[in-house]
C-alpha cells in the first residue's frame, strides 16, 4: 500500500453511515415492467431503434447514441416493447423512454454469462474504445459522462496516468466498496483494459482508508499487475470528485474550465472498470448496476444488482418495503443526490444509491442571517466564496457571479452542509450556474 | 480696513468674472439643442416609466415618437398602459395617424391552484421559482405549472401581482397592471402572457388557462383543469372566427382574432378556458334535455 494522501483545500467529514458495508451484493429479479430512459447520460439522448411490439432480449440494443456526446442504451430485460413513450426522470420531468413488459429472462446469445475470470486481453486498444461506446458505458459514479469520449484524446495532449476512483466518499453508499470486495480480479482486469485503451504505463486506484478490507483485497490482487498501484487516501469529502482525486493522488491541479485531460490523466470509476471488463471479456453491455438501497429504518437494506429501468418502488420492496416514517427518497447519496418526487422513477446507469430519510433527517432547518463565519469558504474544495455567490445569485448579478467563477462549483454541497445559519448556499449557486450558462450562450449567439 | 474690503471684493469679483467667462464659453461651445417637442410629448404619456413599449421610460418613447414623426410615420409605436386614448392625443399632437392600439394586461396561464393541482411533494428550499425550477418538476408534478412561490410578485414594479392565499396562484390586479412585462421575463415557466384587455368597459377577454403540452391523460393526473387537447374549443370557434389553434396537445386563443363571445368556455370538458365574464350557457344540452322531456 502506498502513502496516505488527500486533497489539501477544503472538505468536510459528514457522518459516514455506511450501514450496508457488510451486506453482500444480492441479485434483484427484474420487475414486471421496466422503463428505460433514452437519456441516462450527460449529452444528447439516444435515438430509439425498436418499435412497439418488438421482442427484445437482455442486451439488445434499443437506443443508439448518434451525437458526439451520447451513449447507446440496451435492453436490460427480455420481453416485448410495450410502447415508446416518456417516463419520469429523477427530477420529475418526463423524458423519452422505452417501456418493456418483461417475459422470462432470455439473454442475447453472444453474451458470456459464466462467472469464469478471463484475464487474457486480446482486444487491441482502438477496438476497446469502440466497444466501450458500443456497450453504452458511462461514468458509473453518478455523473454518467459517456466513457468513450474521455478516451478520445485530442492531438497534442499527452496522457500519462489512469486514475481509478474507488473513493466512494458519499455517506451511506457502499456499492463500489462491495464491488471491490467481491469482484477485485474482474475490476483489476477492467482497469488493465482501460489502461491499454489509453496506452499509458501507470494506473492508480484511490480508496479511502475507511475501507481497509477493500484496500487489502485490491492491493493483494494488484500484485499480479505490474502497472497498477493502490493508494489509501485519508477520509475526506469530496475526495471522489474528479479534480480532488487528481490533486490528492498526483498533486496536479486542474485549472477552472479545464479537463483532467489537460493535466495528463483520465479518471474512471470502479464500476466503469467492471463494466469495461464485462464488455471486452464477456461481451456483456451495460444492462445492470449495483445500487445501495439504504436508510436507517429500512429493514433489509443492502446492495442490489439491479437491472437498468427498474422502478425505485421495486427495489425498496426488495429491501423490505417502505417504512412508515420515510419522508424523503433520494437518488444517489445524501450530499449530492436528488430527492425524487415519485417512486415510479427508474434506476439509470448513474444511480449509485437509493436513500430513504425519515422526517427528522429530511427536514431543512430554519434559515437565519449569515454571520460571516466564513466556514463555507474554508470547506469549499475549489476555493470559491459560497456566501458571496449566494448573495450575487439572490440579487441576480450574473456577470459578477461569473467573475467569481460560479461555473467552477462542483456542487459537492460542503458549504450548505457546514453553514451554521442553514443558508441555502448551493441552491442559489445552482441557479447562478444555470443563469450564467444562459447568459454566456446568449452573448455567444 | 477699507483696503481689506476693497481687495477681497476685487479678488473674489475677479475670480467670479473669470469663471463666468469660462462657463459662458463652455455653454456656447458644447450647447445641446433639445427638441422642445420631446418634453411636450413626455407630458402626454402616462409618466410611469414602465418600459412596456420597449423604450427606456416615457422620455425614451417620446424621443422615438419625435424621431418617427419627422420621418412621417408613428404608427409602429405604442404605449401599452396608456392604450388608445394616450396614443390618440399623441396622434393629434403630431397630426399623424396612430396604429391600432388596445390596452393590454398580463394574464396568468395556469389554473394549478391548491384545489385543482394538489401538492404531491413538499418543497423545502429557497422561496424562489427560479431556484425550484432548476431543482425539480415542482409540488404539483406538472412541468408547466405555476410553482406557487412568488418571483412574479417580487418582480412586479407596480404591486399589481398578489399571491392568493386560497389558490396559491398569483393574481393580476387589473387596475394596477401596466403590462410592462416584468412578470413575463421573470417566470421560469413562461406562464404570463401580455394580452389585450378585451372588449368594452367590462374588459371581456378569454384565454386558455394552461400551458401543459403533455398528452391529456398525463396532464390530468396532475391537474383537474389542464388542457387535454381534445379540440372541442377549436371546433366551436371554427364556425365563428377561427381564433383557436391546437399545437402539442395545447389550445391557444389568438387574441387578435378572438371576439370574446365566450362560446368555447362551456364546451371545455376540463374547464381549462377562463373568461372575465360569465360565459353564455350552452344551447345544445338544453335542447337535448327538452327533447327527452317531451
Amino acid at each position: 500500500m502506498g502513502v496516505v494522501k488527500t486533497f489539501p483545500m477544503g472538505g468536510v467529514h459528514p457522518p459516514e453511515n455506511k450501514l450496508t458495508a457488510d451486506s453482500a451484493i444480492q441479485v434483484l429479479d427484474p420487475p414486471s415492467e421496466v422503463a428505460i430512459l433514452l437519456g441516462q447520460h450527460i449529452g444528447a439522448p439516444a435515438e430509439p431503434l425498436v418499435q412497439k411490439g418488438d421482442t427484445v432480449k437482455v442486451g439488445t440494443l434499443i437506443g443508439e447514441g448518434k451525437a458526439f456526446i451520447s451513449a447507446n442504451v440496451h435492453s436490460s430485460v427480455s420481453g416485448t416493447v410495450k410502447r415508446i413513450d416518456q417516463a419520469l426522470d429523477a427530477a420529475g420531468f418526463r423524458k423519452p423512454a422505452v417501456i418493456i413488459s418483461v417475459e422470462g429472462d432470455e439473454w442475447e446469445e453472444h453474451i458470456d454469462r459464466s462467472s469464469t475470470l478471463v484475464t487474457e486481453i486480446t482486444t487491441p486498444p482502438e477496438d476497446i474504445v469502440r466497444r466501450i461506446k458500443t456497450a453504452g458505458i458511462v461514468g458509473m459514479g453518478g455523473a454518467a459522462f459517456p466513457t468513450n469520449v474521455k478516451y478520445m484524446v485530442p492531438e497534442g495532449k499527452h496522457i500519462d496516468t489512469l486514475l481509478i476512483n474507488g473513493v466512494e466518499c458519499e455517506p451511506f453508499l457502499t456499492a463500489d466498496h462491495r464491488l471491490m470486495l467481491e469482484h477485485p480480479q474482474e475490476i483489476l482486469v477492467g482497469i488493465e483494459i482501460l489502461r491499454r485503451a489509453l496506452q499509458v504505463d501507470r494506473a492508480v486506484v484511490g480508496i479511502e482508508l475507511n475501507k481497509p478490507d477493500a484496500i487489502e483485497e485490491m492491493t493483494r490482487h494488484a500484485e499480479q499487475f505490474s502497472n497498477i498501484e493502490v493508494y489509501g487516501l485519508k477520509v475526506q469529502y469530496p475526495q471522489g470528485a474528479e479534480k480532488q482525486l487528481i490533486k490528492a493522488i498526483l498533486d496536479r491541479e486542474v485549472p477552472g474550465g479545464k479537463l483532467p485531460l489537460d493535466v495528463g490523466c483520465v479518471v474512471n470509476n470502479i464500476g466503469t472498470a467492471l463494466a469495461a471488463y464485462h464488455q471486452i471479456q464477456k461481451n456483456r453491455p451495460l444492462i445492470d448496476r449495483v445500487v445501495t438501497v439504504t436508510g436507517t429504518s429500512l429493514p433489509n437494506r443492502g446492495n442490489f444488482l439491479v437491472r437498468i429501468g427498474t422502478p425505485f418502488s421495486h427495489t425498496i420492496e426488495a429491501a423490505g418495503g417502505m417504512p412508515q416514517d420515510v419522508a424523503k427518497v433520494i437518488a444517489g447519496g445524501p450530499m449530492m443526490g436528488k430527492a425524487v418526487p415519485d417512486l415510479s422513477v427508474t434506476v439509470t446507469k448513474g444511480t449509485s444509491g437509493i436513500l430513504l430519510l425519515d422526517k427528522k433527517a429530511a427536514q431543512r432547518h430554519e434559515t437565519v442571517a449569515c454571520i460571516r463565519c466564513s466556514k463555507c469558504v474554508t470547506v469549499c474544495p475549489i476555493g470559491l466564496e459560497p456566501y458571496l455567490l449566494e448573495k450575487l445569485a439572490r440579487v441576480e448579478y450574473w456577470e459578477q457571479a461569473d467573475e467569481h467563477d460560479v461555473l467552477d462549483c462542483i456542487e459537492c454541497g460542503s458549504c450548505s452542509y457546514i453553514c451554521p445559519s442553514n443558508r441555502p448556499l448551493l441552491d442559489y449557486i445552482k441557479v447562478g450556474k444555470v443563469k450564467v450558462h444562459e447568459m454566456r450562450r446568449a452573448s455567444a449567439s | 480696513m477699507n483696503e481689506l474690503l476693497l481687495y477681497s471684493a476685487l479678488s473674489l469679483g475677479g475670480v467670479a468674472a473669470g469663471f463666468a467667462v469660462v462657463l459662458y464659453i463652455i455653454s456656447r461651445r458644447f450647447r445641446v439643442d433639445e427638441d422642445p417637442r420631446i418634453a411636450e410629448v413626455t407630458e402626454l404619456l402616462p409618466g410611469i416609466n414602465c418600459g412596456a413599449c420597449g423604450h427606456p421610460g416615457c422620455t425614451g418613447l417620446a424621443e422615438a415618437l419625435v424621431e418617427a414623426a419627422d420621418s412621417g410615420d408613428i404608427s409602429h409605436l405604442t404605449c401599452p398602459p396608456g392604450g388608445a386614448e394616450t396614443m390618440r392625443t399623441v396622434g393629434e399632437y403630431f397630426g399623424l395617424e396612430v396604429g391600432s392600439t388596445h390596452k393590454t394586461i398580463a394574464v396568468l396561464r395556469c389554473g394549478g391552484s391548491f384545489a385543482n393541482a394538489p401538492a404531491k411533494t413538499e418543497y423545502q428550499g429557497p422561496t424562489s421559482c427560479t431556484a425550484a425550477h432548476t431543482l425539480y418538476v415542482g409540488e404539483t408534478g406538472c412541468p408547466n405549472s405555476c410553482l406557487r412561490l412568488n418571483d412574479c410578485e417580487i418582480a412586479c414594479p407596480f404591486d399589481a401581482i398578489v399571491m392568493s392565499s386560497t389558490t396559491g396562484l398569483p393574481e393580476v390586479l387589473p387596475d394596477l397592471c401596466t403590462s410592462c412585462g416584468a412578470c413575463v421575463k421573470v417566470c421560469p415557466r413562461n406562464l404570463f402572457e401580455i394580452r389585450p384587455r378585451g372588449k368594452g368597459k367590462a374588459e371581456r377577454r378569454v384565454w386558455i388557462n394552461c400551458r401543459n403540452t403533455q398528452p391529456g391523460a398525463v396532464a390530468r393526473k396532475n391537474c383537474a383543469v389542464a388542457c387535454i387537447g381534445c379540440g372541442k374549443c377549436v371546433r366551436v370557434c371554427n364556425d365563428i372566427v377561427q381564433a383557436i389553434s391546437m399545437e402539442n396537445n395545447l389550445a391557444y386563443i389568438d387574441p387578435d382574432k378572438c371576439i370574446s363571445c365566450g362560446k368555447c368556455v362551456p364546451v371545455c370538458p376540463t374547464n381549462a378556458i377562463s373568461a372575465t365574464f360569465p360565459p353564455p350557457k350552452p344551447k345544445e344540452p338544453k335542447k337535448a334535455a327538452a327533447e327527452t322531456q317531451a
